[in-house]
């Protein structure tokens, strides 16, 4: 693996700010850390931190617009946490089934 | 549509790759690669200013009545391997058809140790439907995961050789 640690997703993920964060991105994307603030009860400092661990997992990526810093949902790191489970299950799922031939074949 | 459609929209996507940005070009540009992650369709670039994009459908959406080109648009800027900026539209259907030209924009970077960061940046101004497509809205419906699934294929078939199983329309 490469780039961000899953350890880093889910922690990022086990706040429930910090999914409140992402939410408020999914619905509309590309905001101002104002504009999240006033959707959220606390501290501007308060969602300053929650931003930054969530950008430090990969999920939020910010872009400078002007005076403007947006910030972005990025979930391809949960995407790719969920692609290697089914990777997982498909690897054991053929393992198993090879296994299954190689017993059937030695009762032959 | 609403006055949402004329909402500025734009939609950004990271991940790092373990391979060189020359290969990343190629996974994004060449119909070869294409056909083996996301939506797998074969493209087809003229990678100049001003150049044509087409990106035709693969026989097994082709049999499902997917129309040949599935989705278009022109080059606005090829800076191989670094840069790639085009205007993009689906035309799977007349509704989406009918939707603005977005501007897609590939940022390819090396970091470190061969690992090379790709950005996309998609401005989907006045084309609300695709955005929720490629929002992975539509993923319950059968319209695939988006550009998470797209860049997640990529990563894994660049990294591994191996396809992820397809979640959208047969290869």
């Amino acid at each position: 693996m490469v780039g961000v640690d899953d350890s880093h997703v889910f922690k990022a993920l086990a706040h429930p700010t910090r999914r409140l964060l992402l939410d408020l991105l999914f619905e509309r994307d590309g905001r101002t850390l104002t504009e999240l603030e006033s959707q959220v009860d606390m501290t501007r400092i308060g969602v300053m931190k929650h931003l930054d661990v969530l950008e430090e997992a990969g999920l939020v990526l910010t872009r400078r617009s002007g005076r403007a810093k947006l910030h972005f949902l990025n979930p391809v790191p949960i995407q790719l946490i969920h692609d290697r489970w089914i990777d997982k299950y498909t690897e054991h799922h053929v393992s198993a089934l090879t296994r299954l031939k190689t017993s059937v074949e030695a009762q032959e | 549509m609403t006055m949402e459609s004329q909402t500025q929209t734009t939609q950004m996507y990271r991940v790092y790759i373990n391979a060189t940005a020359e290969a990343v070009w190629e996974a994004i540009t060449e119909p070869e690669w294409t056909v083996q992650y996301g939506y797998a369709p074969l493209v087809e670039y003229e990678l100049r200013s001003g150049g044509s994009f087409r990106a035709h459908a693969n026989e097994g959406m082709k049999a499902v009545g997917c129309p040949d080109v599935i989705s278009d648009g022109e080059v606005i800027e090829a800076d191989p391997p670094r840069r790639l900026v085009q205007t993009w539209r689906m035309t799977m259907t007349p509704e989406l058809a009918a939707e603005a030209f977005t501007r897609l924009t590939y940022e390819i970077e090396p970091v470190r140790g061969g690992v090379t960061k790709l950005t996309v940046i998609h401005d989907l101004t006045g084309a609300p439907m695709i955005a929720a497509v490629l929002r992975g809205e539509g993923e319950s419906g059968g319209a695939g995961g988006g550009w998470s699934e797209i860049l997640s294929g990529l990563k894994t078939v660049l990294e591994t050789g191996h396809q992820l199983p397809f979640q959208s329309g047969p290869a």
